[in-house]
């Protein structure tokens, strides 16, 4: 990066938080996906959204890339930056600037953790429903590029159905808002469009959020199965049944056994092929009987024993082990690549039978952790990245899995975005016509292709691209 | 002209294909998602424009174009999964042809727009217009998993997917939901499906708007939890005095319990409707919206429902209001000039409250647009947006006007 570069963004944020000597980048090399590494050109960090402004403007000025970031914990590359590109990172811009109990909105800056708002909203009986399972660092700005899920989804929706207003810096400098605070858009739905674009339509400064009532009853159950596939079909059983449950999670016998080896014990059978966590919310009465139904249900689906948390802290320690799988399984190897898949929910049996094949022929661990309820897989396959041909074998497990995912009907992320990650997946589930029609949305927010550049759209596959590569030969 | 348009198109989707609507314009009516892209290609081949039409009624068949485009050939109900509790129908499918399919498998589809059971799912998504049951279901937006839409220089884009979790690359479902058929024409959808509700039981409260507003509030605040909540005016409602009808959908237990919980909360008289009345008080309420030429729709949160019910009464007229007593949103209709309409848009952006012109005659869709002037910085986007979806600016829908 030229030293005028530097310097203008010095006099931006002040030169602490301008960080560009090589031992700096490392920290902005990865994000929570150990498969993809780059070194960022120049990391700037502002404190308000007026020093964010002025960067982009400056960035649109020099025609010089730049990628926003939060806390790094995304699982698909999505935030590394070339060393051509500047790295903003929006972890300062971390104030809750209004929390309001009447209209259950909160207002908040991009760097704000998912659980801090969750926490301030806490004392008054409201809470943010997106939960990933990094909550405690993952900030809310990098949930809404990645239009990030979590298990309670199932009920309540992903990020995209709790975002009502943006104010959001375009990529030539410009600020312009999206979104009301009762979420009827102003023209069409941008706000929806841009929930889930990645970093590449610009960096949102200020965020709108509902909130929810904490439930007035909430009853969290564990279920144990000798087969995968008997726990799928119960899954099914609930969901049939109309009984829809705030979360109903699914974890292999891989993955209890990393989580019951580590700090994270929860107490799941580790002599189980499958454990459920079923968690159901809502009046007490309702919660109760429910319960009663989902116990037959899962009794009936050939559950060897079904418990219920009997206090808070009970049901804090079996979701601990949900939520720390992925900490957990850093006790097998090293790396963890996490996959993120999606099939319809009739299709998980078979799809857990594809990839123990899958295991098999490549010789590797693989922890199944997912989201039953929805369909949403992550297989995680334990690994060291220092040895090659380990890491070769991995990257092509990914790969075949994704594709008998997407044979199954499905789609190549449910939660963890396509970053760079995926991109080659793109064009397994997207037509040319379809993925150039993304690239020219994408262009009406970012015209030169500024904000994160060769992520989510495969150039090469878009329409237009294919015409000029005919036109050529 | 016309006589050309009509021997091309006849042409490309044979006799059947191709009728004259009754002011002699030339209608397409495409009976796959190709055919419809191949009218498309043409039109904007040939520079005509296009009047986008669902099964007609909804929005009047009304705009100017060369020829008309309608999706009522487009009805097959493609798919029903439910293991999955995801379907895939075509766009010109009537909502009362699916509420039958669905039924059939166990299935149900948690949308009660307004508008008669024929209209086209293609349209309630294309002008996003829920009914009452956003209250517990959300938006439309949360029952579109993806969608097949035809550009307006006929290419097929296909946005989303079949699964009910999917942030596989840019979300374009969100621009056609709501889109009005200015960035394409919809051609399939794949819906987000709910196992049929075991009970359904609604319960109504009469009186005072202002007593109604604040019971409905006091309910929220006490976590019952209705499907929907909703606010009806006495000539909506063919009755006396306001209405609030509060709708639940569920299991047993937990319908129950909320209607038991109903009745311990607040000042409210609640009577239950005999479950035989259910169905047609839903659907008297979701007809008489069209007793007027023009419908708007208001983003208010809840605690803004009465200000803003007075604000419309103010300066248009009582109209026919239906409300969402819970979470906000108000729908009127009536008729009005534009010159009205435009003014009480203008009192509405001062509280920061959007107004959609949801339904209306070419000549105030044209002069308002359904949504106005954008605000600062939005209209650039949504200009590349719709030339995107329709370089040739063929489509002939009036998004924007002047404020």
């Amino acid at each position: 990066m030229n030293a005028s570069l530097l310097t203008a963004l010095n006099r931006i944020v002040g030169s602490r938080w301008v960080r560009h000597r090589p031992a700096e980048l490392v920290t902005y090399a990865m994000d929570g996906l150990p498969t993809h590494e780059s070194l960022p050109g120049v990391v700037v960090i502002p404190e308000t959204p007026a020093q964010v402004r002025e960067v982009v403007r400056l960035l649109h000025l020099l025609q010089v890339p730049f990628v926003a970031r939060g806390a790094g914990t995304g699982l698909s590359g999505g935030a590394l930056a070339d060393p051509d590109t500047v790295l903003i990172a929006l972890t300062r811009l971390n104030k809750i600037l209004s929390v309001d109990p009447v209209q259950r909105r909160a207002v908040l800056q991009p760097g704000v953790v998912n659980a801090r708002l969750s926490e301030a909203a806490l004392p008054l009986g409201l809470h943010y429903v997106p939960d990933p399972s990094s909550q405690a660092a993952c900030t809310v700005g990098g949930n809404v590029a990645e239009n990030a899920g979590g298990p309670h989804c199932l009920k309540y929706g992903v990020t995209t159905n709790h975002i009502v207003a943006l104010e959001v810096v375009l990529p030539d400098g410009s600020v312009t808002r999206l979104g009301s605070l009762q979420g009827e858009a102003w023209g069409p739905d941008l706000v929806g469009l841009f929930v889930g674009s990645e970093g590449m339509f610009g960096i949102a400064t200020e965020i709108t959020v509902r909130l929810e009532r904490i439930p007035e009853s909430v009853r969290t159950m564990l279920a144990d199965f000798s087969t995968v596939r008997g726990a799928s079909e119960a899954v099914s059983a609930i969901i049939a049944a109309g009984i829809v449950p705030a979360a109903l999670e699914m974890m292999d016998r891989a993955c209890v056994a990393a989580v019951e080896a580590s700090i994270y014990a929860a107490g799941y059978p580790t002599d189980a092929a499958a454990v459920l966590l079923v968690e159901l919310d809502g009046q007490t009465d309702a919660v109760e009987a429910e319960a009663a139904t989902v116990r037959e249900i899962l009794s009936d689906r050939g559950a060897r024993e079904v418990r219920s948390a009997s206090s808070p802290a009970d049901r804090a320690r079996l979701w601990q082990g949900r939520k720390k799988a992925f900490g957990a399984m850093g006790r097998i190897a090293p790396d963890l690549a996490v996959q993120d898949a999606v099939v319809p929910r009739s299709a998980l049996p078979d799809i857990m039978d594809e990839i123990e094949k899958i295991r098999r022929l490549h010789d590797l661990t693989i922890s199944n952790v997912f989201h039953a309820g929805d369909g949403n897989l992550h297989p995680n396959i334990s690994f060291d990245r220092r040895d090659p041909a380990v890491a070769a074998r991995v990257r092509l497990a990914c790969r075949e899995i994704m594709a008998a995912c997407v044979a199954a009907g499905g789609s190549i992320t449910g939660e963890h975005g396509v970053g760079n990650d995926k991109l080659d997946y793109m064009s397994w589930i997207f037509n040319a016509e379809t993925l150039g029609a993304m690239r020219a949305v994408r262009r009406a927010f970012d015209p030169s292709e500024m904000a994160n550049p060769g992520k989510v759209v495969p150039v090469h596959a878009c329409r237009e691209w294919s015409v000029v590569k005919s036109l050529r030969q | 002209m016309s006589n050309a348009v009509f021997t091309r198109l006849r042409a490309l989707l044979g006799t059947t294909g191709v009728e004259r609507d009754g002011d002699g314009v030339p209608r397409a009516t495409p009976d796959t998602p190709d055919a419809l892209t191949l009218v498309c290609r043409l039109a904007h081949e040939e520079g005509w424009k296009i009047r986008v039409e669902g099964r007609g009624t909804w929005l009047p068949s009304d705009a100017p174009a060369d020829l008309a485009v309608s999706t009522r050939g487009l009805e097959q109900i493609v798919s029903v999964s439910p293991a999955d509790l995801v379907a895939t129908v075509q766009a010109g499918a009537s909502l009362e042809a699916l509420r039958r399919r669905l039924a059939d498998y166990g299935m149900w589809l948690a949308l009660d727009p307004p508008g008669r059971p024929e209209r086209s799912i293609g349209s309630v998504v294309a002008t996003a217009t829920a009914g009452p049951l956003r209250q517990g279901f959300g938006p439309v937006r949360d029952h579109v998993l993806g969608c097949a839409v035809a550009t307006g220089d006929g290419r097929l884009v296909n946005a989303g997917g079949r699964v009910v979790k999917n942030v596989a690359g840019f979300d374009l479902t969100k621009l056609q939901v709501g889109g009005f058929g200015g960035f394409g024409i919809i051609a399939e959808i794949h819906l987000r499906l709910r196992a049929l509700p075991r009970a359904d039981v609604t319960l109504l409260a009469r009186g005072a708007r202002d007593q109604l507003t604040s019971g409905a509030r006091e309910l929220i605040d006490a976590q019952v939890l209705p499907g929907a909540l909703e606010l009806l005016s006495p000539a909506l409602a063919a009755e006396a005095d306001w209405v609030l009808a509060a709708r639940f959908v569920g299991t047993d237990p937990a319908v129950q319990a909320d209607v038991r919980r109903l009745g311990s909360v607040g000042e409210l008289q609640w009577q239950p409707l005999p479950a035989d009345r259910t169905a047609a008080f839903w659907s008297v309420a979701a007809r008489g919206t069209l007793g007027g030429p023009i419908t708007l729709r208001l983003g208010v949160l809840g605690d803004g429902v009465d200000d803003t019910i007075d604000l419309l009464a103010h300066d248009l007229d009582e109209g026919l209001v239906s409300a969402g007593a819970g979470l906000g949103m108000i729908r009127w209709t009536g008729d009005a000039t534009v010159d009205r309409i435009r003014s009480v848009r203008r009192a509405a952006a001062a509280r920061e409250i959007p107004m959609t012109l949801e339904r209306a005659p070419w000549s105030v869709r044209r002069a308002l647009g359904h949504f106005g002037a954008y605000r600062e910085g939005v209209g650039k986007i949504v200009g590349r947006l719709r030339d995107t979806f329709d370089p040739g600016q063929c489509l002939n829908v009036a998004l924007e006007g002047a404020d």
